[in-house]
């Protein structure tokens, strides 16, 4: 069965994003920084009346914090709150059938943990990812 | 208490109405436990609100239904037809009662013993002869409307959107110039926008103090109806909480209140072998911690017995003993929640059957918060309800550390200092930072380390000196900034996973601000304080506390006192902040322009320190060049010379200080407030633009109103016009004509409109006149 995907660019690499969990794309304005908190926490943004914590999409997946963080973002409703995912860029939104990840696959770092299956893309493999993997202190992913 | 019964009338009546479809059900299928249950619970609600509320017949009737609800819960009796019917007949003239008491009309009590009676066993008969419902005529107009807390939230975060459009907007207008008339309308919008914003943030904000002030009665007349005796002390009565959460919160406290003293605190005689005092000690206490207020219930009663606890809830075959034995401690206290459990063996009117906890705990969770209890046998019982935070509204103190925004709760502040002098210093002991506020030694602790700064403690300039449980700590930050009303929310939980942060929040500047929390800064630090013993404190009598006043050095060199209670704060400002505008000294802030009082020259100091003073609404500033120390007043004061900024002389520790006049600074500083009611200049006919912009600076100046169209019941105290032609509100007021020409024609009573002097005069002349 086919779900829409929303296709991202994060770290150089294209990923999938189920649109059921992207609640709205911005632009992040100013980002209040939360000293003391995870790395992944990038800081606090204003989205009309709410605040959202903004995630460091690159360190939550285990890589180097970029110097020049993007100010696109995903925003994702989880557990009551509102985060927003820092991405590259936005390609696409369409239609896609996922499929599980072929077997023997390892994915690397936070990827392992946020990799959770694989769209076809012009014959080109788009890896699906799950965006509560990359919220931190969140519990338990439902599978 | 008035406001209690209206509550009381309104909730039972909502109960009733949502109770209607149980009560059917339950008449089909007496045997369903649910429908019971929830009919038992209604009848116990209307009883403990009766026990406060002074209402004995609903008492009675609900007390009656009560028991013999218990009785069928226990298995004891069978809910037949006749039981069913007696119930109904007795919820049924519950409702009426109610209605008859907001109406205000009496209601014949004849039918109640034959209603009771009904209920005991083979009263069937007694049933058919009971009143039948008479509806009252008509009910009472309502003058209050009961609104869903959704509605309420809904208009809130529309409130919040619309500051954050209008500073946008403001922000805007100000980066390229607009015309006056644009940026007085902007002005109103803001001013309506303020004021619609705290109206919204009354709506469901309360005092938590609503939930408290009944309970004095209801401790006095609870421990009078079981002959014991009991000190109340509640603390922390002005904490502010959700409307809703305040509603769902009374009948817990009551419950728990009522338990206390039936179950917890013993008979005199007891204590007094026990060793205690016959008095017994209720404390109750609310505060805010991290994200969630809590409130704690603490006796010095008895405790819970967690092992009769046990035997209890085996003996009434409600769980087995074998998997009760495996509990740990906390879990068997926990207990005491089983519902239709009982720790007491006989059943009073004030508590009994243990009811109350299960629903209490049913009530607190719907609204997110949970229950903990800690017990202590012989020694008391503690029960603390945590409740979220959620829209609760604080009132914090803005502070700046790395040229960050932080917002602290103005509950822990004890005081805000600067340091340097004598009376404030940081000194290392070891490699520990320790700050002595005059005399008082505590832990600094500076909050940009906390946050992962690397810092030098001993450069701060300001402390902020924070009371937690267990002591007080001082907090080194760079910068305070303003006091500021904030709705707080939770923040994520790997923000709060940090430790130090309370809830977030989007103030006016539309840039999220965290809301930091005083204990996790301590435990952050690694502060340890040990524990005080909960001491009775022996009824101090209040010293005079109008008696402290600050000691400072004032710029022309003397030594002056100010009241301390007048003091809203001190802060340094920059010397440039200060300027002579408009006719006097004036100080910029944040907020406005505060009229200021300087006795010497300001001008070559880079910082001056300034004493904001507040009286109600008026607002001065008062320069000094150092604040020294706080001395109790000393009460005889030798009166200056002649009226003036000094109030006069007096001696403190052999020398001469110096006490400010506020009533003299106030009276001759204080002056940009206007009076309430400053008479109308009504501008009229065409040109009225013109007369707006031109002219009100110089009319406002003059103490006017201005407007350009009366109000209703309004009257205009001088009308001014660029027309030839008389207006029509002439009649009324005196009115002066301006003429565009400088030269006037002879006899011609019209003033040159850029003619300044001649218009203050022709004003002056017409207030004479009237």
């Amino acid at each position: 069965m086919s779900q829409l995907f929303l296709i991202a660019q994060i770290a150089g690499r294209a990923v999938a994003i189920e649109s059921g969990q992207v609640e709205s794309v911005v632009d992040i304005g100013n980002i209040v920084p939360v000293p003391g908190a995870d790395r992944q926490i990038h800081g606090l943004a204003a989205l009309r009346s709410r605040v959202v914590t903004v995630v460091d999409t690159r360190v939550a997946l285990g890589l180097e914090h970029s110097p020049t963080p993007s100010t696109r973002a995903v925003i994702t409703h989880h557990e009551g709150h509102h985060y927003a995912i820092l991405v590259d860029a936005l390609e696409d939104v369409a239609p896609f059938e996922p499929t599980p990840l072929s077997s023997g696959i390892v994915l690397d770092l936070g990827w392992r943990a946020a990799g959770c299956g694989v769209i076809e893309r012009d014959g080109e493999p788009v890896l699906v990812i799950d965006l509560r993997a990359l919220i931190p202190g969140s519990t338990a992913l439902a599978a | 208490m008035d406001d209690l019964l209206q509550e009381f009338i309104a909730e039972t009546r909502e109960t009733l109405e949502a109770l209607s479809g149980e009560i059917v059900a339950w008449e089909s299928a007496p045997h369903d436990r649910d429908r019971l249950d929830a009919i038992f619970r209604f009848v116990h609600t209307v009883k403990g609100s009766c026990g406060f509320l002074d209402l004995p017949r609903l008492a009675r009737l609900s007390h009656a239904a009560e028991d013999v609800l218990a009785a069928v819960r226990d298995g004891h009796r069978t809910p037949d037809t006749a039981l069913v019917n007696a119930v109904l007949a007795i919820v049924d003239r519950i409702g009426e009662i109610v209605e008859a008491i907001d109406v205000g009309a009496s209601l014949d009590d004849s039918g109640e013993d034959l209603l009771i009676a009904a209920l005991d066993k083979g009263g069937d008969a007694a049933v058919a002869c009971a009143p039948q419902a008479q509806t009252p005529a008509l009910r009472n107009a309502t003058r209050s409307v009961r609104l869903n807390v959704d509605l309420l939230d809904r208009m809130m975060s529309g409130m919040s959107d619309m500051v954050l459009a209008r500073n946008e907007l403001a922000r805007r207008l100000r980066d390229d110039d607009v015309e006056p008339g644009v940026e007085a309308a902007l002005e109103r919008l803001s001013l309506t926008v303020a004021e619609m914003r705290e109206t919204v943030t009354r709506t469901r904000m309360q005092k938590i103090d609503a939930l408290f002030s009944a309970l004095p009665r209801m401790v006095r007349d609870t421990a009078a109806e079981v002959a014991k005796s009991v000190t109340l002390h509640i603390e922390g009565a002005d904490v502010e909480l959700d409307r809703e959460m305040i509603e769902m919160m009374r009948d817990p406290l009551v419950h728990i209140v009522r338990n206390a003293i039936d179950h917890g605190i013993e008979a005199p005689a007891e204590r007094r072998i026990a060793g205690k005092r016959e008095n017994g000690r209720l404390a109750i206490s609310a505060r805010q911690s991290g994200n969630q207020i809590i409130i704690e219930i603490t006796d010095d009663g008895r405790g819970v017995d967690t092992e009769r606890l046990v035997a209890k809830v085996v003996a009434q075959g409600l769980r087995s003993e074998a998997e009760l034995r495996l509990l740990s401690d906390k879990a068997k206290l926990d207990l005491i929640f089983e519902p239709g459990l009982s720790t007491k063996e006989e059943v009073t009117s004030i508590s009994g059957r243990g009811v109350g906890m299960d629903v209490v705990r049913a009530n607190v969770e719907q609204i997110g918060g949970r229950i903990e209890l800690f017990s202590t046998l012989g020694q008391g019982l503690t029960i603390a309800i945590h409740v979220p935070l959620t829209l609760s509204i604080i009132s914090t103190i803005g502070i700046g550390v790395e040229g960050q925004r932080f917002a602290l709760p103005r509950q822990a502040i004890e005081e805000i200092v600067r340091v340097g002098g004598d009376a404030i210093r940081i000194d290392m002991l070891g490699d520990t930072p320790a700050a002595t506020v005059r005399e008082r030694r505590m832990p600094l602790v500076d909050l940009g380390q906390v946050l992962g700064f690397e810092r030098d403690p001993l450069g701060v300039p300001m402390l902020v000196i924070v009371g937690v449980s267990g002591g007080s700590y001082a907090l080194a930050v760079d910068d305070v900034l303003d006091t500021e009303e904030l709705v707080i929310k939770p923040a994520a939980p790997a923000v709060m996973a940090a430790g130090v942060y309370a809830g977030q929040t989007l103030p006016d500047s539309g840039l999220p601000m965290l809301l930091l929390d005083c204990a996790g800064i301590a435990a952050a630090a690694g502060l340890h304080f040990t524990r005080e013993a909960l001491v009775d404190e022996v009824e101090v009598e209040d010293t005079a506390d109008a008696g402290s006043a600050l000691l400072f050095d004032d710029l022309d060199g003397a030594r002056r006192l100010v009241p301390l209670a007048i003091i809203e704060r001190i802060e340094l400002v920059p010397g440039d902040a200060i300027r002579f505008s408009a006719g006097r000294l004036r100080l910029s802030t944040d907020s406005g322009i505060v009229p200021l009082v300087a006795m010497g020259a300001w001008q070559d100091r880079a910082a001056v320190a300034v004493l904001r003073l507040r009286d109600d609404d008026n607002e001065i500033a008062y320069a000094i060049a150092e604040a020294l120390d706080i001395f109790a007043l000393p009460a005889e004061l030798v009166p200056a010379a002649e009226p003036g900024p000094v109030a006069g002389v007096v001696a403190l520790n052999g020398e001469q200080v110096e006490l400010l006049d506020l009533h003299w600074l106030f009276a001759h500083h204080g002056g940009d407030q206007t009076s309430a009611a400053p008479p109308v200049c009504l501008i009229d006919g065409a040109d009225q633009a013109w007369m707006m912009t031109f002219l009100r600076p110089v009319l406002e100046g003059a103490g006017y109103r201005v407007a350009s169209r009366l109000k209703k019941n309004e009257s205009a105290a001088v009308v001014l016009t660029m027309d030839a032609t008389l207006p029509a509100a002439a009649a009324k007021a005196p009115v002066i004509r301006l003429r565009r020409e400088a030269n006037a024609p002879a006899d011609d009573a019209s003033v040159y409109r850029y003619d300044r002097p001649g218009l203050l005069a022709a004003l002056a002349q017409s207030a004479g006149g009237r």
